[in-house]
């Protein structure tokens, strides 16, 4: 081995033999320190996977979604508005779509069915989410009696569940044929729920979208941005939050922090003293505290990290859901995709690991310059 | 060989509680030879072999090793010189807590990056001279003063050092232990090295394994 590496081996060696003797007060400062990162952690994977599933809902969204309203109030479109649209220049595609709420009484939830464009469902079929079939125990092959707007009770066969890419979006689906929907919701053949319109250049969105409105006096256009716009302030308002409460947590521990990192004990000052005296260089004395105080902040790192990891993907992040996930009540219950951005981490880890590493060295290089013949004394 | 030339030490330069604790020491110390610096308190002798021993620099006038003048060199170099030259026992032994005999004892020779293996040897073995071998796990804070003491020798031998460097070492022994420890120090000089001692003890300045005594009062050498 190197000679250089030996004395790296050493020095944290002593680092480490350093730090069991003081045990408790370095095992109280690596609790408190994991926690703060937890839950930092926690919030910052939290809003990052919730975002990600917002923008996954949306990123198949269309541009313009046209709704009719009467009497200010949201309802069934006829096709002859279709018709019209088509004349409106710019517009990509144009459909009709079928989608609805359903109140289910045994689970207390509520599931949206649709018509699904991309897909044809056969007439006594349905396909229904990850969620739906987590709660209702269900399964392909098995049935699903539902009563509809008649009173009339209707079994399904549930011909496939729908895989959890992204649960947030589809988890509460039940996706249905036409027929069978117009006959749940007793639906006239004609009349559509809304229309999703597809616009190629988006520069003319709003420019179309008053055209619309000039045309059809009766309907309102809904843009995808505005909706972005929309739950991005609201996931902004809760992080916002739940920041607010963080930061006088992290202010604690700063303080925490710093008085046990910077507060030289005169039991170490003197220990810095004698290492100098027997021949430790000044650089020797402070690349060892160095290293104490990175292993300390290292580990909190690393633990409360992965704690926060397995807290928001394996646990639905239990301890914060209420605030954050308030919105998403509709939903039976669903897991987000583990994602890990790289920024989010090294920022973390920046506010975390390296102002404790500095605290620990200030006070340690301002106590080894000076001359070590006070041991002496 | 060290040669101090008009060494003055001020403690608090430019301020009102200015204290000149040393005012001109002149000295020629001989390799090989056992000198006790003798005075009674406050007169400088713990100043005095702090820059000698490169702990601290003089304020004014020049300390030569072998010819060289330490009082230029940068931090890095002095401290380089104090580990490869001097070994110290301090007057409160100043071993680690927490930390066994044996790690005490290595602690000097971390930063030179020895193999393992080769310095747990030798230290062992040091310790075995000093009858400190079934110790050598042992937790400091469990010594006797004695054992403490020869642990403290034990920490100052284990970089080889020519130059040994006790602060008044019986203070906090016996008579039985401070005879004890002048016959390591006859040992010491046996094997060639250079031992400086201060004390107002007569166990030690009247001791006949000692050489030459160096009288020091008020910051001044008066008999040497
Ligand atoms: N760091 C210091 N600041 C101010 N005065 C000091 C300091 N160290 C020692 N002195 C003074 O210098 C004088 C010599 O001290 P010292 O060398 O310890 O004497 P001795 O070891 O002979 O008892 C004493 O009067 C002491 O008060
Ligand atoms: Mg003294």
């Amino acid at each position: 081995m190197p000679t250089w590496l030996l004395r790296q081996k050493y020095l944290i060696d002593f680092t480490l033999s350093s730090l069991l003797r003081r045990r408790a007060k370095n095992l109280g400062l690596l609790l408190v320190y994991t926690l703060i990162v937890f839950v930092l952690g926690s919030v910052m994977l939290f809003t990052h996977a919730l975002r990600q599933e917002a923008a996954a809902v949306l990123e198949g969204a269309p541009e313009i979604v046209l709704q009719r309203l009467v009497a200010g109030r949201h309802d069934l479109l006829p096709a002859s508005h279709l018709e019209r649209i088509g004349s409106v220049r710019g517009v990509q595609k144009k459909e009709g779509r079928l989608w609805g709420y359903f109140y289910d009484p045994a689970t207390r939830a509520n599931y949206t069915l649709m018509v699904p464009h991309d897909r044809t469902i056969a007439g006594g079929e349905v396909v229904i989410g990850a969620g739906i079939a987590r709660t209702r125990g269900l399964a392909r092959g098995d049935f699903y009696t539902l009563r509809g707007q008649d009173g009339q009770p209707q079994t399904l066969r549930v011909a496939d569940v729908l895989g959890s890419g992204s649960e947030l979006v589809s988890s509460d689906l039940m996706l249905v044929s036409e027929d069978f929907f117009r006959r749940f919701f007793g639906i006239a053949p004609g009349l559509y729920t809304d229309v999703a319109l597809t616009v190629r250049n988006p520069n003319e969105v709003r420019k179309i979208a008053e055209k619309l409105t000039l045309l059809l006096p009766d309907t309102r256009p809904i843009l995808r941005e505005e909706i972005l716009r929309t739950y991005d302030a609201v996931f902004a308002w809760r992080e916002g939050i739940v920041y607010v409460l963080l930061v006088g947590a992290v202010l604690a521990f700063v303080v925490f922090a710093w008085d046990k990192a910077s507060g030289l004990s005169a039991e170490e000052r003197r220990e810095i003293g004698i290492l100098k005296a027997i021949g430790w260089e000044t650089g020797d004395v402070i690349r060892m505290k160095f290293w104490e105080g990175a292993l300390v902040s290292l580990t909190a790192f690393l633990v409360g990290y992965l704690a926060a990891y397995v807290h928001v993907y394996y646990s639905d992040a239990a301890l914060f859901e209420p605030v954050l996930k308030g919105w998403a009540v509709l939903y039976p219950r669903f897991q987000l995709l583990p994602t890990i951005d790289g920024l989010q981490v090294a920022t973390l880890f920046f506010f975390t690991v390296f102002p404790y590493t500095v605290a620990t060295i200030v006070p340690i290089w301002r106590a080894a310059i000076t001359d070590p013949d006070a041991v002496m004394r | 060989m060290i040669e101090l030339r008009e060494v003055r030490k001020a403690f608090n330069q430019g301020r009102t509680n200015e204290f000149w604790a040393i005012r001109g020491v002149s000295l020629t110390l001989e390799d090989n030879r056992v000198t006790v610096l003798k005075g009674p308190s406050g007169s400088g002798k713990t100043t005095l072999l702090s820059m000698i021993g490169c702990l601290s620099r003089p304020t004014e006038g020049r300390i030569l090793l072998e010819g060289r003048a330490l009082s230029g060199l940068p931090e890095r170099f002095l401290t380089e010189v104090r580990r490869r030259t001097f070994g110290f026992i301090f007057q409160q032994f100043n071993l680690i807590k927490g930390l066994s005999v044996l790690e005490n004892v290595m602690l000097p020779a971390y930063p030179i990056g020895r193999p393992r293996g080769a310095l747990e040897t030798e230290a062992s073995e040091l310790l075995e001279r000093f009858a400190l071998g079934e110790k050598a796990r042992y937790r400091v804070e469990w010594l006797s003063g004695g054992e403490a003491q020869r642990t403290a020798i034990c920490r100052a031998l284990i970089n080889g050092p020519r130059i040994l460097v006790a602060d008044e070492p019986t203070a906090n022994l016996d008579t039985r232990l401070s005879r004890d420890f002048m016959s390591i120090v006859r040992d010491l000089r046996a094997v060639g090295k250079t031992v400086l001692l201060s004390s107002h003890d007569p166990e030690v300045y009247d001791s006949p394994f000692v050489d030459r005594v160096v009288q020091m009062r008020d910051g001044r050498v008066t008999d040497c």
